[in-house]
């Protein structure tokens, strides 16, 4: 019974980012950054005579990172968007009291639609990444060590997000859970990039700030982990000082620790938006 | 081992089935505001049953009770025999809530559709159809519910009440939104699911259908009951008025025997006994007549559920010392 209820409201959150403009809206932007980032490492690639070897590398790989960047706030802001809307928009509207009149468990119905949401974000993140990939690919022929990785680390902090944006609907209006979801996101990357200047500067105070922060909501740890497996490998060895307190490259990969704390953030996170929405006078 | 099973199942098989709704002592405060304060009531199988009341009695976060959508603060609720905590009490239930609103960016057959799969149950595409078309949506099965006017989504809502097989249908509101006609539909097709043996709790503003096809009233007044009954129950006083002249002293007595009697000019209103076997009128008129009265005319009187209505909520109105239940 949950399981059928898991999946038929994750097939009508799909369905609800296909049917309304969400999608189009995402495509759009999604095509307009493509094209400016082609434009942008055509300009690049017409520079490369000038560059070494290492430095055409190093500048691929930072270009491409501030790129993901720009891909992973559009995902972001998208799915959290999305989320905000369908649990506390239904509510509030009243669409939620004859589907959650049915026998369903609110817990089904809210995973269902983390799901629906999850599958939604990860799927922009591999087509809208896998194309910029081509294009940086096409235009300098750059192609990044660890593509799989990468996205699947970027669809990871889309998750982390949403799943905060889908707790926060539970208890907030749909637009205020939307714009706090996307400032905490801003916020931690803010202080992940403050932490890399403080470590940078050997200041062990201004550093914990990025450590800290990067515990409390995983999207810049994860954002992190993405941006390594972007990046050429040999780099680090070649270029060292280009890494200090840089937002756009990244000195190292992510442990499984911490992987494993992402998982159970999101579990966390989950599960407290369930109890909240299960208390609930609707 | 077997044979004990079966004699179980034969044993349960046999027990009365229990009520669709039943409750008891719901209790429900928002804030300071004691919204629900000790309601219990019963609806059986096949029974009608309005709930009446005026504006924030507490009729909607009954009904939101019931259905598991709001937390009581104490009581127990019993859908179709099953506790309310339990999802699968609501499988055989429809519900039009009172603040009505369906995906706008599915289609009305669509909607049906998600609701007769989140029911867990199996309707061919036929009855489906069927159903919509009981609601006059046939034509607009195809269409965005985006595009439908209020009117059609709450006939629409009724579809989704409808659609999943329900035991027990509970409509809040459920012509609020809708023309003359449309109150007339809703009235029809409470009046087939009556007699279709489904149970109905229908929360209506409007006292007319309420008498036309309830079974049983029950009148919330600041979130406790006022009064219930069976329509007959409620509305049991009869009266009789005459237009008398050349009334004596013998006449009034003989009038005054049968009832309490108040008058208006030559129009004399006399109440009459519950018990009545059909002779009390006649024989009444007939002794008046002896006693040397003049009748003009005779009319039974039945009070209505509104007048009813009215009086049982100014009774609570003027103090705690009204007639409660």
């Amino acid at each position: 019974m949950t399981g059928r209820t898991v999946l038929t409201v994750a097939a009508l959150t799909l369905r609800e980012a296909a049917r309304r403009r969400v999608l189009w809206a995402l495509g759009a932007m999604t095509v307009v950054l493509l094209a400016l980032s082609a434009w942008g490492f055509s300009r690049i690639a017409a520079e490369f005579e000038t560059f070494t070897s290492g430095e055409a590398v190093l500048v691929s790989s930072m270009v491409l990172n501030l790129v993901m960047f720009g891909f992973s706030l559009i995902a972001a802001l998208g799915t959290a968007f999305l989320a905000g809307p369908t649990l506390a928009g239904e509510v509030e509207s009243g669409m939620a009291l004859a589907v959650l009149a049915r026998p369903v468990r609110r817990s089904a119905v809210l995973v269902g639609k983390w799901l629906g949401l999850v599958v939604f974000g990860t799927g922009f993140v591999v087509v809208a990444g896998l194309a910029q990939f081509l294009v940086v690919q096409v235009t300098v022929g750059y192609w990044p060590p660890q593509p799989v990785a990468g996205l699947a680390l970027l669809a990871a902090q889309t998750t982390v997000l949403l799943t905060l944006a889908l707790l926060l609907s539970t208890a907030i209006s749909p637009m205020a859970s939307g714009v706090v979801a996307v400032g905490l996101f801003g916020a931690t990357w803010i202080a992940g990039v403050v932490g890399g200047v403080g470590e940078a500067l050997g200041n062990e105070g201004v550093a914990r700030v990025g450590a800290v922060s990067r515990m409390l909501l995983p999207t810049d740890g994860l954002w992190r982990g993405a941006m390594h497996a972007l990046q050429d490998a040999s780099l680090l060895a070649q270029s060292p000082a280009a890494f200090e307190g840089h937002p756009f490259l990244s000195e190292a990969g992510l442990t499984p620790a911490y992987l494993a704390w992402a998982a159970l953030w999101v579990a966390l996170v989950l599960g407290l938006a369930a109890l909240t929405f299960q208390r609930r006078d609707l | 081992m077997a044979t004990s099973l079966d004699a179980a199942h034969r044993l349960l098989a046999e027990l009365p089935p229990s009520p669709a709704v039943w409750c008891s002592g719901l209790r429900k405060r928002y804030g300071r505001q004691t919204a629900v304060d000790g309601v219990s009531l019963t609806v059986g199988r096949g029974e009608v049953l309005g709930l009446l009341g005026p504006n924030g009695a507490g009729k909607t976060s009954v009904i939101k009770m019931l259905l598991g959508l709001v937390r009581p603060d104490a009581g127990e609720v019993l859908l179709l025999g099953r506790p309310a905590e339990d999802p699968r009490a609501r499988a055989r239930v429809g519900y039009l809530p009172e603040l009505f609103r369906y995906q706008p960016w599915l289609t009305a057959a669509e909607v049906l559709a998600l609701h007769v799969r989140l029911a867990g149950v199996r309707v061919p595409d036929a009855e489906r159809r069927e159903c919509l078309s009981l609601v006059g949506l046939a034509s607009r099965a195809g269409d965005r519910v985006g595009g439908f006017s209020k009117g059609m989504q709450q006939r629409l809502g009724l579809a989704v009440a409808l659609v999943a097989r329900p035991e027990l249908v509970v409509l809040d509101e459920p012509t609020s939104a809708l023309d003359p006609l449309g109150r007339a539909d809703v009235r029809d097709l409470l009046l087939s699911l009556k007699s279709r043996g489904v149970a109905v709790l229908l929360n209506s503003h409007l006292i007319g259908e309420v008498e036309r096809v309830c079974d049983r009233v029950v009148i919330l007044d600041k979130g406790r009951v006022a009064a219930s009954g069976t329509l007959d129950e409620l509305l049991g006083r009869r009266e009789l008025r005459l237009l008398l002249t050349d009334l004596t002293a013998a006449a009034e007595e003989r009038l005054r025997a049968t009832g309490p009697v108040t008058r208006a000019g030559d129009w004399v209103t006399v109440a009459l006994p519950a018990q009545d076997d059909g002779t009390a009128v006649p024989d009444l008129v007939r002794d008046l007549v002896g006693l040397g009265a003049r009748v003009h005319a005779v009319e039974p009187v039945r009070i209505s559920l509104e007048q009813r209505l009215l009086d049982v909520l100014r009774a609570g109105s003027a103090g705690p010392g009204g007639d409660r239940r």
